[in-house]
């Protein structure tokens, strides 16, 4: 499958519509909450690729995300860079991070790595704090404040772009090789692919991401501290990776909405409303729709789809 | 050296919680291959309901009862109700699940009982204890008691009943065993009923050591009892008590004798010995080696 389907385009030119029009219609509050929806799609889609793609269970993707928006809170309050040329570097140091974390990833499987990705999201925050000459602390880092349409402008445009690197990876060979680890580590191996070459790489990529939505996000709160990236905030990627559907990127708009306005909208009703939400419908969606809204979608515009394993 | 000792006492009996949960999981993990991450949460809810009974003036061990038969058939309803939809689905699935009811529970404990402190009375005393010089507190004791009166209950109840010996097969080869006449649904939501019934053990035991606990009880808990059962090995019930006692005690000396490592730091600690477990051992201490058919 190489080619865009008239769905896919219709769909596309649509969001892109979409995107470019709604920041002149609604207000700039809203806009901001709009941006951070490309923070949430564009971590979704970096976490899609470990998990949907490759097979392998981050619960630690929230810690990725701190990496980067450090790195650009760093680079902006001690080094005086303009926050949005921090964007890449922040990419760049989550995805090293990334890589360095893919090496031990590659002795420990499934539900293992899964518990160790998640003991790093847990311990980072403490060693943030253990270091306050560079993390600023408890106190944390100041960012320049931006209006939510500068926001916006700066978010969803990296979004796309990093989508259709996805999308181009995900069809080329080494989102072949992502796809055949994931089915079988073994037939893949004997068919000349390296599970250490290409899981080490699938970590990376996907903490790269991860990198360039925290750095995002960072600017987006315009201050960091070890809590703006929460254990929870991990497990919320996850869901919103698995409610998009995991190994297919139709629904990623629809995981990051998610993630972005029930948090919201279900907090003016209840104080922890969101999380009964947000977990209940996770469960109801693992029982009925495994395959998330990209699996729905693909049912309804009667396609063939393959089940993520 | 009286300190060192009571620090080893005093870390046996954090290591004892450890292993209690970590002992659940293992449960879950042996029954159904699935890591409950809600095993925490569960307690947590268990803790908050045994609260409200005390406070409704429900005697203190009739509480303890009620609330154990009532996570175990918590435990139960869970794994027919949510779990075993997902019994064939893949890993990811699973996993995602118990997640969703980690954060679902937790949202539930809070809405239902809000985020204040709270206390639990204690099921020991809290008066101290000199034995040769060195001072322990009854309730570090107790705890270490209870939780191996547990284990040792456990391990008869796995090696020597019938239902025990079921649960077992079932859990290790559940076609067979359904074949030899073992009702393999029951066992493994009786293995969930166990390990929710386990929680609750542990979160009435944890609650009053802690001074005051709110609906974040468990999540801390649970991190330690994770690397517990993953540093025994996740198959491995052995493991997971030798690993809550090796964690609780790394914790506690660590904390107390490493100033780099003092408070939350204590964490770090604790998951970087994990990790060098795991990198030497990928299947922990005691666990199986899982041999696969291609």
């Amino acid at each position: 499958v190489t080619s865009v389907r008239r769905h896919d385009a219709v769909l596309l030119s649509a969001g892109l519509v979409a995107l470019a029009v709604v920041p002149f219609l609604v207000g700039d509050f809203r806009v901001r909450e709009l941006s951070q929806m490309g923070v949430y799609f564009i971590a979704i889609l970096g976490l899609n690729l470990l998990t949907g793609y490759t097979g392998q269970i981050s619960l630690g993707h929230g810690a990725f995300m701190s990496i980067g928006g450090y790195t650009t809170a760093i680079l902006v309050a001690d080094h005086g860079i303009p926050d949005w040329a921090t964007v890449p570097l922040a990419g760049l140091a989550a995805g090293i991070a990334g890589l360095a974390f893919g090496v031990p990833a590659l002795r420990l499987s499934g539900l293992y790595l899964a518990l160790v990705t998640f003991g790093m999201a847990v311990a980072l925050p403490a060693l943030q704090r253990k270091f306050p000459g560079l993390t600023g602390g408890s106190t944390g880092l100041q960012l320049d404040f931006h209006s939510g349409r500068w926001n916006y402008a700066l978010a969803w445009p990296i979004a796309l772009g990093l989508l259709a690197a996805a999308w181009l990876l995900v069809r080329s060979r080494v989102g072949r090789a992502f796809r055949a680890l994931r089915d079988s580590e073994v037939a893949a191996t004997a068919m000349g692919v390296s599970a250490a070459r290409y899981k080490t790489l699938a970590f990376g990529v996907s903490a790269l991401y991860a990198g360039v939505a925290g750095s995002l996000f960072a600017i987006d709160q315009a201050y960091v501290v070890p809590e703006t990236y929460p254990v929870q905030l991990s497990f919320f990627l996850l869901a919103g990776a698995a409610i998009a559907g995991l190994g297919g990127l139709a629904g990623i708009a629809f995981g990051a909405a998610f993630l972005t306005f029930v948090e919201r909208y279900a907090s003016d009703v209840a104080e922890s409303l969101p999380s009964v939400i947000f977990g209940g419908l996770l469960v109801l969606v693992m029982i009925l729709f495994p395959s998330g809204v990209a699996g729905l979608f693909e049912r309804f515009t009667n396609r063939g789809y393959t089940r993520p394993r | 050296m009286a300190e060192f000792w009571q620090q080893v006492v005093s870390g046996l009996a954090t290591g004892g919680i450890f292993a209690s949960l970590a002992l659940g999981i293992v449960i879950v993990y042996r029954a159904t291959r699935v890591v409950n991450f809600a095993q925490g949460e569960m307690a947590t809810f268990a803790t908050f309901v045994a609260w409200s009974l005390l406070d409704a003036g429900v005697p203190y061990w009739a509480t303890v009862v009620v609330v154990l038969v009532g996570a175990f058939g918590g435990g139960m309803l869970l794994e027919r109700v949510v779990v075993r939809p997902v019994a064939r689905a893949p890993v990811v699935t699973a996993v995602i699940l118990t997640i969703g009811l980690l954060i679902a529970l937790n949202g539930l404990t809070a809405w239902i009982w809000g985020g204040a402190s709270r206390t639990l009375p204690s099921m020991f005393s809290t008066r101290p204890l000199d034995v040769g010089g060195v001072a322990f507190s009854v309730q570090d004791i107790g705890i270490v008691a209870v939780t191996l009166g547990a284990v040792a209950l456990l391990a008869l109840f796995f090696g020597y009943t019938k239902l025990g010996l079921g649960l077992r097969a079932a859990a290790v080869n559940p076609a067979s065993a359904r074949l030899s006449g073992v009702p393999v649904g029951w066992m493994l939501g009786l293995g969930w009923g166990i390990a929710a019934a386990l929680g609750a053990l542990a979160g009435i035991l944890v609650a009053p050591s802690q001074g005051s606990f709110d609906p974040t009880l468990m999540l801390p808990i649970l991190v330690y009892a994770l690397a517990a059962a993953v540093v025994g090995g996740l198959d491995s019930p052995a493991g997971a008590v030798v690993g809550g006692l090796v964690v609780g005690v790394l914790y506690n000396l660590v904390g107390r004798y490493v100033a780099f490592f003092g408070g939350q730091m204590r964490l770090v600690a604790v998951l970087a010995v994990v990790l060098a477990v795991l990198l030497v051992r990928p299947h922990g201490l005691f666990g199986a080696v899982a041999a696969r058919r291609v």
